[in-house]
């Protein structure tokens, strides 16, 4: 790429707007996954009994498997809030961009 | 195209060969798998369907961007379906399904683990790569830093990974076949590496993203209907989640212990590794990287991953049900079971066994059907990524450094595809009888801690130098290498040589951060010209990776 039009993109105030929004919000999210995934696998280690109980009186399902769902369905809800917020939000400042120094 | 059609008529012949020597060595055996007529039926319907399409796409495949990334017109949708049909094994479906049938829960937390990578692809990696790679990830962590030794190590790192689950998907696939259409073991993995080698040779990524597609279909589709035609039988009907667990209880030999966190999960440290490698090595393997090229741009490459993580989610989701309801519906039906009282063919074959318990004979060839696509798919996009290392990362850049013809490229490749559809067969002929468990931890742990740390580095950290990429990369290769040999599952398991040297199964915990502290420690120690510029040289790269400008297009036609 050109060095002109790197240091003009890199000057314009979109540009640091976009770059400081997304990557707040990427690593925040990426953060949450972990801590959800961790946040499992560490119950199964230190307390077992949690995820055993009955998720109502007298029911054999566990408190375990609304849990263990809910972390697949966590990991595909953060993809969706993402994409939403980046195919919105990113992409329009994206092309302001553009049209501002191409 | 007259070689294209004188490699179907070889295929063709090669497959009724192979079919009726089965069937004829089948006759006098004692008690081998009896040949299923509806299986083969319906696998022939779907190798003529992808033959059919890589004649078509072969037509589309003419320069090198059509052969390695489909041109770049594939959409979001489409690459999401295509993703989930490169990382859905056979191996998950029936692994996943056969241990929730054995251990009930523990089969959940398992499932889990396969998932979590994703959003971090999503979040990290799937753009950043389409905005700075062309064709392979090497395009990407060799970006702005010497092009030799960075796309060696790149393209080394991607053999390792793409030959480990070759071995694992070509023993699976021998086996599997053998128990499902009564084939040899060894036709079968011929028969596998003749397919893919059509496929990806003729077809390029082009065939290979629908073979792809098709698979990831009909894996869906039959896993769903497997799965609620299941759960309303195993549930008298009611459709009940709480009936169903209520009689997995009643009928497991485990009893409560089903619904509950059992063995899998016992030593943390443990347990943080093999999640690490799980997670990380999902975003490091060369066949997935390889799939966010095929698409115009960012927008599409977000939209891709996540509807993969919405079909792969969805896809666990149904495995973990079928597995319950086999619990259900398999555990004391001595149809399904051998004299033993155990499952026939192995906790493995749960998902196949119910499939005809619900549906009969039909919905089994079906299933067995799509277990075969399935890997041939799987293999389709391993041997595409071996090959496209091979051709652009070492032939083109580190051998012509870049000075190379188009087709020429092209044309290593097709050979490179070759070599590794045979490399494939011989793997799968030598591991046939090897115990290969640990191959899919190798697998995740080298591409963890080898393509992983180095990718998302070069991407986000400004004063990475070659010397620290070098560095680190190399050490996480060999550190993860080194763990899993020294370790309880090869020292141990394999070799038998007494204790452990390496005390823990999944080493990913430690290789990570030794590749890490490489990266870290060799990138600021280097005070050399070349350092400085590759760390000036960050600024042109970021804005690229993050708006896209310069980022390759989708072709014109």
């Amino acid at each position: 790429m050109q060095q002109d039009l790197v240091h003009a993109i890199r000057s314009n105030p979109k540009y640091h707007e976009l770059v400081s929004k997304r990557s707040k919000f990427a690593w925040t999210l990426a953060a949450v996954m972990l801590v959800i995934y961790y946040g499992f696998i560490l119950i199964i280690a230190f307390d077992k009994e949690f995820l055993a109980q009955s998720l109502w009186t007298g029911s054999v399902t566990t408190v375990g498997i609304p849990v263990g769902v809910g972390v697949i369905l966590s990991a595909f809800l953060l993809t969706g809030i993402y994409v939403f917020r980046a195919n919105a939000e990113f992409d329009r400042l994206t092309n302001e961009i553009k049209e501002e120094v191409l | 195209m007259k070689l294209w059609r004188s490699a179907l008529t070889v295929a063709a012949l090669s497959l009724v060969a192979g079919v009726a020597l089965a069937a004829g060595g089948d006759m006098g055996e004692v008690k081998k798998q009896a040949v299923n007529v509806p299986a083969i039926v319906m696998f022939l319907a779907f190798v003529s369907a992808t033959l059919g399409i890589t004649y078509w796409a072969a037509q589309r495949t003419k320069t090198a961007k059509d052969f390695y990334a489909a041109g770049g017109g594939i959409t979001g949708f489409q690459n999401g379906l295509a993703i989930a049909g490169d990382y859905m094994s056979a191996a998950s479906f029936l692994g996943i399904s056969g241990l929730v049938f054995i251990n009930g829960y523990d089969g959940l937390i398992y499932s889990v683990g396969w998932l979590v990578g994703w959003p971090i692809i999503m979040f990290l990696i799937a753009e950043q790569l389409r905005n700075l790679g062309k064709y392979t990830y090497a395009d990407v962590v060799s970006y702005r830093f010497q092009r030799v030794p960075m796309r060696t190590m790149a393209a080394t790192g991607s053999l390792i990974v793409v030959i480990l689950y070759l071995i694992g998907q070509m023993v699976g696939a021998g086996k599997l076949i053998q128990v499902l259409f009564g084939l040899d073991y060894i036709y079968a993995v011929i028969l596998v590496g003749i397919l893919i080698i059509l496929y990806v040779t003729f077809g390029g990524m082009l065939a290979t993203t629908w073979v792809q597609i098709i698979k990831a279909c009909l894996l869906l589709g039959g896993a769903t209907i497997i799965a609620i035609s299941a759960w309303y039988m195993a549930s008298d009907g009611t459709f009940s989640l709480e009936k169903l667990f209520q009689k997995a209880v009643e009928i497991s030999p485990k009893k409560d212990a089903v619904m509950k966190p059992g063995a899998l999960v016992t030593n943390p440290v443990e347990a943080i590794s093999l999640g690490l490698a799980l997670m990380f090595g999902t975003a490091g393997l060369p066949h997935i990287m390889m799939r966010f090229f095929t698409v115009p741009n960012a927008t599409q490459a977000r939209k891709s991953v996540f509807y993969a993580t919405g079909f792969i989610g969805y896809f666990y989701i149904l495995t973990i049900m079928i597995g319950f309801s086999a619990i259900v519906l398999l555990t004391t039906n001595p149809e399904f079971l051998d004299a033993a009282g155990k499952l026939k063919g192995g906790q493995n074959m749960a998902a196949v066994q119910l499939s005809a318990a619900v549906g009969g004979d039909f919905l089994l060839g079906f299933i067995s059907a799509v277990a075969f696509a399935t890997i041939l798919a799987v293999v389709s996009g391993l041997t595409l990524a071996g090959a496209s290392a091979i051709s652009h990362d070492l032939y083109a850049n580190v051998f012509a450094h870049g000075n190379v013809d188009e087709q020429q490229e092209v044309r290593i490749s097709k050979m490179a595809t070759v070599a590794l559809g045979i490399i494939a067969i011989l793997l799968g002929i030598a591991f046939e009888k090897q115990n290969i468990a640990y191959l899919v931890g190798l697998t995740f742990a080298v591409a963890a801690s080898a393509n992983f740390p180095i990718l998302i580095t070069s991407v986000f950290w400004s004063k990475m130098t070659t010397k620290g990429a070098l560095l680190g990369g190399w050490l996480g290769l060999i550190s993860s290498t080194l763990f899993v040999i020294l370790g309880p599952t090869v020292w141990t398991d394999v070799l038998k040589f007494g204790d452990p040297i390496f005390p823990y199964k999944n080493p990913a915990l430690f290789s990570m951060t030794i590749s890490f502290l490489g990266i870290i420690i060799g990138s600021l120690m280097d005070n050399s010209e070349n350092g400085k510029q590759e760390c000036a040289a960050y600024e042109a790269q970021d804005v690229r990776c993050q708006t896209g400008i310069g980022a390759e297009g989708a072709a014109s036609h």
